[in-house]
């Protein structure tokens, strides 16, 4: 018997590594081979029509491409920051409370159980200059005559849809925080506060650190997922108008589906793949270093 | 006396501030979402009227009627979209919770060579952009002929949350002492014995809340399954909501009652299990 041969560890996690190589690395190797031919959907026999880096060339050589790119950098790295310091500030206010803070957590974890797709919807609706929520309420109030234009308009588009995205998960680090404060200590604080340490001395020097690896373990389950900001962008705005939201993920689907350039979408299929691999692994080492510090390592 | 009052003043000012920010932090929190059940039961006139209708006024179920109702009343064929997510997301929940609990086992109580390495490599696969890999498994699908099947999305569901199951899960069996199922294997469990009447229900708690993120990921997945689905027979809810827009317009009420009917299974599956919920991320991250 073959199998008998084999460890039992390897033995267990066959099943994972069977199904994530069908699912994801095969898919993932085609796409790699078909980036470097002109693959059209619509035309099968170009898939073996090699043509080398051509495709990489011409998103290098992109405008369009690296606008996308700087878009998505910056769109992830204000998001990110925006959730995580939201995130504290709320984990913040809400241990403070006494009574009702059950409530209040189940309130927080409200947004994480929407849809991303849902969101993009709802925040379309409340962002619509029609008919949307915030441009009924600042005209109703007086505050602006016109409909501000939230989804068109560059700066304001942008704006709108890293506000949905900061919607949906500014809870996935709040719970985490609010569970890391839980964790801390009470003897350090009090010593501290015994010592004349003022409340922002002792915020910085013990609550923080404490709650570092909290942060790192929020950042690290958001980096595994951060393209799901993609749904929110395609159903608000889909990149547009006029390539004004345009980000790494809306132009990939659109190159791909619209355009059916399969092999020059998954070239920069390829860019996004990397961007997220980066990700992650920086929060993965950030999220050990924290743990070696707190004598929490494996 | 003064410094007292007056140290009396700033902490009653703190306290005034510190419930006002949390008033206005969880307004914002609430009120989107309190905004799409509203809008649920108002009349099209009503969401589209200028100047805004602000107290609500004439609320009726017309929406849901409509969502339900045939074809013909521009209803949409929700009862089969609510089936087919349920069906897939249950279930790719369970295969991956038991892919999930065998590999999750494996990384917490065996050492082996490239051990760390083969653990990020597992996870690194869940970092992958959901509309960067549905180009390829579009056409690996089309070619196979699982395209637009409940079979299809189950197989992916299960690859994208099998990484994240095995990390919660892992982190939770690292809790419970080795000794524990030694123990039980000298009393004459054999290992497969001591894992399920042992281990298992002391990790109880780890698996469920794996379950819970592996349905919601599922339940709300989008980019893969507005691809690999076509046809009313395997589209799921969020895929769903797409059949209220048309080229220029959208239909909000109906689709505000879709979105409701779309976050209720959601709502209660995560109001029975909060606990574990936030235990099970702490566990499985830090103390991992």
């Amino acid at each position: 018997m073959i199998y008998k041969k084999l460890p039992q560890w390897f033995l267990l996690i066959l099943p994972a590594i069977i199904i994530l190589a069908a699912v994801i690395l095969i898919p993932l190797l085609f796409s790699l081979y078909s980036s470097f031919t002109s693959y059209r959907l619509t035309r099968p026999d170009t898939l073996f029509n090699w043509i080398g880096t051509f495709n990489y060339e011409k998103a290098v050589k992109s405008g369009v491409f690296w606008a996308a790119f700087g878009r998505t950098i910056l769109f992830l790295t204000i998001a990110l920051n925006l959730e995580m310091f939201l995130g504290l500030g709320l984990a913040l206010l809400v241990s403070r409370v006494t009574r009702g803070q059950r409530m209040l957590r189940t309130i927080m974890m409200f947004p994480m159980m929407f849809s991303p797709v849902l969101v993009g919807f709802q925040f379309k609706f409340i962002f619509n200059d029609n008919v949307g929520l915030v441009n009924n309420a600042l005209q109703s109030l007086g505050l602006s005559n016109s409909a501000i234009p939230w989804l068109v308009d560059e700066k304001l588009a942008m704006f709108s849809i890293i506000f949905a995205e900061v919607w949906m998960s500014t809870s996935v680090f709040a719970i985490l925080i609010l569970a890391g404060l839980f964790s801390i200590p009470q003897d350090p604080q009090e010593a501290a506060k015994v010592d004349g340490c003022t409340p922002w001395q002792s915020f910085r020097h013990i609550t923080l650190p404490f709650i570092m690896p909290f942060i790192f373990i929020a950042m690290a389950i958001r980096s595994l997922d951060v393209a799901r900001a993609y749904d929110i962008v395609q159903v608000m705005t889909n990149g547009g108008p006029a390539r004004r939201t345009e980000i790494l993920w809306t132009l990939i689907g659109r190159t791909g589906y619209v355009d059916a350039k399969m092999g020059y979408a998954n070239a920069m299929g390829y860019v996004s793949i990397f961007l997220a691999i980066f990700f992650t692994i920086y929060f993965f080492k950030k999220l050990n270093a924290a743990r070696v510090e707190l004598g929490m390592a494996r | 006396m003064n410094i007292n009052r007056l140290s009396k003043l700033k902490s009653f000012f703190l306290k005034v501030s510190h419930h006002v920010t949390l008033f206005i932090a969880m307004s914002i929190i609430c009120i989107p979402g309190l905004w799409i059940v509203l809008n649920s039961f108002r009349p099209t006139v009503d969401i589209m009227a200028k100047p805004p209708v602000w107290v609500p006024r004439g609320l009726n179920l017309d929406n849901y009627r409509a969502m339900f109702g045939g074809a013909g009343e521009g209803g949409v064929p929700v009862m089969q979209y609510f089936t087919n997510s349920l069906i897939i997301s249950c279930t790719s929940t369970i295969i991956a919770l038991f892919v999930g609990m065998a590999g999750g086992y494996a990384f917490a109580r065996f050492r082996f060579k490239g051990k760390n390495a083969i653990f990020v490599g597992l996870l690194l696969t869940r970092a992958v952009p959901g509309v960067a890999l549905s180009l390829p498994l579009f056409i690996v699908m089309a070619k196979t002929g699982i395209i637009d099947t409940h079979f299809g999305l189950i197989l992916v569901y299960v690859a994208m949350n099998v990484p994240f199951t095995i990390w919660l899960i892992d982190g939770f069996f690292r809790q419970i002492p080795p000794d524990l199922a030694e123990a039980a294997e000298i009393d004459g469990c054999t290992r497969w014995q001591a894992f399920w009447k042992v281990e298992f229900p002391v990790a109880k708690a780890g698996v469920a809340s794996a379950g819970i993120f592996a349905f919601l990921t599922s339940w709300n997945e989008y980019a893969l399954a507005s691809q690999l689905t076509r046809s009313t027979f395997s589209k799921t809810m969020p895929v769903g909501l797409r059949d209220f827009t048309s080229e220029f317009t959208i239909n909000w009420g109906g689709m505000c009652a879709l979105a409701v009917l779309l976050i209720i299974p959601a709502l209660i599956l995560t109001f029975i299990v909060q606990k574990h919920l936030i235990s099970g991320l702490t566990f499985g991250g830090v103390k991992g």
